[in-house]
């Protein structure tokens, strides 16, 4: 019996593997096994290669893994790309109709999928033929799959649930004929309530925000960041909020930063070209000290890049992007539950310090899904941050209040748009405490500190430290992984390898990118061997600013950036290769 | 809302001393705005300018109202987020006919087609001032300025006709000197219930030395004087404008059923969103949470 399984479907997009797919990872999943479930898709709609990748195991995975026991093939493209991925003993089953042809050593299963689809009427059907097949290949029970079906066509009536389990059991039945003693046994699901759910980053951090009290979003459609868009859609009209798409990414930023002003919580979500056009209001809201939260997705870049790869190179965009130098704080979460706990933190981080707060997220976190358990509204608090009350500003009278007034953390409160007395101008132009222009020498470096003073130090918030390191692992470490990000999954799963064969390993997840968590890091890295930063990136975007914050010490870099994620057994074997090298991973 | 007493046109003014060149249109718009906005009784707190960058765009500093001073050609968006955040808020967005109709033009035309109740005065003076003196998008052809020193080779924008094509619901155009008709155009664009252009047209003394008051003063057609002009009659606006090459003041269309954007809005409440609860039912955020089961 194995205690995790990997399975893979692959074949052209525009042909319903998507829904097959999905209704694979969503059965095993309430099945109660943990699912870490990813695809490659191109950035096209019909045609080119498309797979899916379903890791299921007793205890909970956060990365792939470079092994697949059952790949089934609905096309000769993934038998060609795929079958080279498969274990020694595992099995590709294909579907007989395009006549597969497999490698000599590898173990076919074939059958003709698409005639039996036929014969139950639509060649729909052969997803749910695919899928009883790989059931009994990959040895987990048929009855899952056949609750889940009853549950999702009872609405269309009992001839569609029949046609869809007889799809079911004749897959089952050829592969089992077919195969015989050389299925895979998968060990049953682990003995607790197994009550997940199996969500990506980005529906999380949309949960997490109307948890929040955010109830505005405008967005330009953009790949891989739609799905926010598409979700507050659906979500924000119940509580009367909106989600707006907008004409382009620059004014989704405009009417966010805008809609805040007037004393909504509001954000917009994008990916690396969208962040470029939204540099020059990410400086005007800063200037401006209006709170506004935005969603990077990162993707393939420079430019265009490639849309549906994922990579964590816009660092760089993220912390110093933009004319000038205005605030901003970047955060990183790395699995969906900090996804949903980090979209809250970020509002409560605006309405605290001011300035926009970008979310680091990248396309393994925002797309990929993995199994969690449920979140929970109790887990988010809101707090809106110093804005002055109504009756004090009756109290002042008119031309009192100063919208920048100086404080002791460069953070002022805010006066609302409605409220008597509270009138100001905020402008993009150098102003003084009521907001008016003006350009004297001396007021401009109280209003440069006042701006940047305010991220000089760790991040609190209600005297509380926002955490900008999780460690986790070994005290005084031989090797220390530092990541962020979706990565972290590989990293943590790396790091165990590693101690496996004997090397004390810890890992720091960089929760907080900017302002850069510096006492938290120097100890860490003060403490441990040999430090690696791994991440998605060519230039190594995270140790360059962490050396620029003086971060020091035996620093080398883990650097992949060919669109693909990090493994686990790909992070041991770098790093044990790196500390061959001493502490220069060359790649 | 406390009660005050009676608003004054002092109310409405800030203390600010102006930056604009004597003479400029921009104090006409200027008055008439808070003249309407008097005559309306809206208290200042509860406007909100947005305005663009470029000499125009100093008009929300010296209204006694919230100000927004926006990126270059970038009103039109911040205004739709004021807006959509409290519904309550008179929301007039300022800007020249750069900031409007060069870098702003893509947004311009979005927010026609989403018609949110927001006014937009466009002070137009067909130069760009601030920078001192270059072409803008309503400069006439063959016009001389310093980025078009053998005289403009584009035909400029016809931003009234353009605004009724793409389906706006009230378009109108003033003079800065025809104070009286100004303030009655602008006081009917904040009354209309959906996105009301004023292109207002306001002389640069400083860089503009051609269309200029007098210039305007000969041959500006005056709609509101003209018998039988019907400005809901959407084909009339258009071939008025074209006769007239857009010289003309007054209402040009007015579409009397408009439906703002918020009220087309999904599940958008008549309360401002700003003072709605930000708490969500507990029962109902558990059963979004496991459709992800």
């Amino acid at each position: 019996m194995l205690e995790e399984i990997v399975f893979k479907i692959g074949g052209e997009q525009g042909q319903g593997l998507d829904s097959t797919a999905d209704t694979f990872a969503t059965v095993v999943n309430r099945l109660g096994y943990w699912v870490y479930y990813y695809k490659t898709f191109q950035s096209r709609i019909k045609g080119g290669h498309t797979d899916f990748t379903i890791r299921l195991a007793r205890k909970r995975v956060l990365a792939a893994v470079p092994r697949v026991h059952v790949l089934a093939a609905m096309d000769q493209e993934s038998i060609d790309l795929l079958s080279k991925e498969l274990v020694n003993n595992g099995l590709l089953l294909a579907d007989a109709h395009f006549k597969p042809t497999a490698p000599a050593n590898v173990d076919l299963i074939a059958f003709d999928m698409t005639a039996i689809a036929r014969e139950l009427g639509n060649p729909i059907y052969r997803g749910m033929v695919a899928i009883g097949a790989s059931a009994a290949l990959l040895g987990i029970p048929l009855q899952g799959f056949k609750d889940y079906v009853a549950q999702r066509f009872s609405r269309r009536g009992r001839d569609i649930v029949e046609a869809n389990w007889t799809a079911l059991q004749r897959g089952w039945d050829e592969a089992k004929k077919l195969a015989g003693s050389r299925t895979f046994e998968m060990a049953p699901p682990p003995e607790d309530d197994g009550n997940r759910i199996l969500i990506a980053g980005n529906e999380a951090m949309v949960l997490g925000a109307l948890a929040a009290g955010c109830r505005a979003v405008f967005a330009y459609p953009i790949t891989p960041a739609s799905e926010v868009l598409e979700t507050a859609a659906k979500l924000f009209p119940r509580y009367g909020g909106v989600a707006v798409q907008m004409e382009d990414e620059l004014s989704a930023l405009a009417a966010a930063v805008g809609a805040q002003f007037a004393g909504v919580r509001a954000m917009t979500a994008t990916a690396g070209p969208g962040i470029s056009l939204m540099q020059e209001n990410l400086g005007w809201a800063g200037m401006c000290e209006i709170p506004v939260v935005v969603i990077d997705t990162q993707r393939g870049g420079p430019s265009t890049g490639m849309p549906t790869k994922h990579e964590q190179s816009d660092l760089f965009a993220l912390c110093l992007g933009g004319h000038g130098e205005a605030p901003r704080i970047v955060i990183a979460p790395g699995t969906v539950e900090q996804a949903y706990a980090d979209a809250a933190l970020a509002f409560n981080l605006a309405d605290n310090y001011h300035c926009p707060v970008l979310i680091a997220s990248d396309l393994g976190l925002a797309h990929w899904k993995t199994s969690v358990p449920p979140f929970q509204l109790s887990d988010i608090t809101i707090d809106r941050g110093p804005l002055v009350s109504t009756e004090e500003l009756l109290h002042m009278g008119r031309n009192v209040f100063q919208r920048y007034a100086r404080t002791e953390t460069g953070v002022s409160p805010r006066s609302l748009p409605g409220q008597p007395n509270g009138q100001y101008l905020a402008s993009g132009s150098e102003h003084g405490p009521t907001g008016k222009v003006t350009e004297d020498p001396a007021n401009r470096r109280y209003m440069m500190d006042r701006r940047l003073r305010r991220l000089r130090g760790p991040l609190e918030l209600n005297g509380q430290p926002v955490p900008g390191v999780r460690y986790s692992g070994d005290e005084n470490p031989e090797v220390l992984l530092i990541s962020y990000g979706s990565p972290i999954g590989a990293v943590w799963e790396g790091a165990d390898i590693l101690r496996g064969e004997g090397i004390r390993t810890g890992v720091a997840q960089v929760r907080v990118i900017q302002p850069m968590p510096v006492q938290e890091l120097q100890p860490l890295i003060d403490r441990a061997g040999h430090t690696f930063v791994v991440e998605n990136n060519a230039l190594g975007q995270f140790a360059f600013l962490m050396r620029a914050h003086g971060i020091h010490g035996r620093i080398g870099s883990v650097l992949k950036y060919d669109g693909t994620l990090f493994q686990a057994d790909e992070v041991a074997s770098r790093v044990k290769q790196a500390l061959l090298t001493e502490g220069v991973a060359a790649d | 809302m406390t009660t005050q007493p009676a608003l004054t046109i002092a109310d409405y003014k800030t203390d600010e001393p102006s930056w604009w060149c004597p003479g400029c249109g921009d104090f006409g718009v200027l008055a008439a705005l808070q003249k309407a906005l008097l005559e309306l009784a809206i208290p200042p707190e509860m406007v909100t300018i947005v305005a663009g960058i470029g000499c125009s765009g100093k008009i929300g500093n010296y209204i006694n109202s919230y100000n927004i001073h926006t990126t270059h050609g970038r009103t039109m968006p911040v205004a739709l987020g004021v807006k959509l955040a409290n519904r309550a808020l008179t929301v007039i967005a300022a800007g020249g006919d750069g900031d409007g109709y060069a870098i702003g033009m893509g947004h311009f035309v979005h927010a026609l087609r989403r018609n949110p109740d927001i006014t937009y005065v466009v002070m137009d003076n067909q130069i760009y001032g601030l920078t001192k003196g270059q072409a803008s998008p309503t400069s006439m052809e063959g016009f001389e300025t310093r980025s078009t020193p053998q005289g403009s080779i584009e035909h400029p924008v016809r931003p009234l006709q353009l605004a009724i094509a793409t389906g706006a619901t009230f378009v109108a155009q003033g003079f800065s000197s025809k104070q009286k008709q100004l303030v009655e155009i602008l006081k009917a664009a904040v009354q209309h219930r959906g996105f009301a252009l004023v292109n207002t047209i306001s002389p640069c003394v400083t860089f503009n030395k051609v269309n200029t008051y007098d210039y305007f003063k000969a041959h500006l057609t005056d709609l509101d004087t003209m018998p039988g002009y019907d400005p809901t009659d959407r084909e009339l606006a258009i071939r008025t404008l074209i006769e007239h090459d857009e010289l003309v003041t007054g209402i040009v269309y007015r579409k009397p059923d408009s439906v703002p954007f918020e009220d087309r809005l999904p599940g958008f409440r008549a309360e401002p969103l700003a003072a709605q609860s930000l708490e969500v039912d507990p029962v109902d955020f558990e059963r979004m949470v496991m459709s992800f089961r």
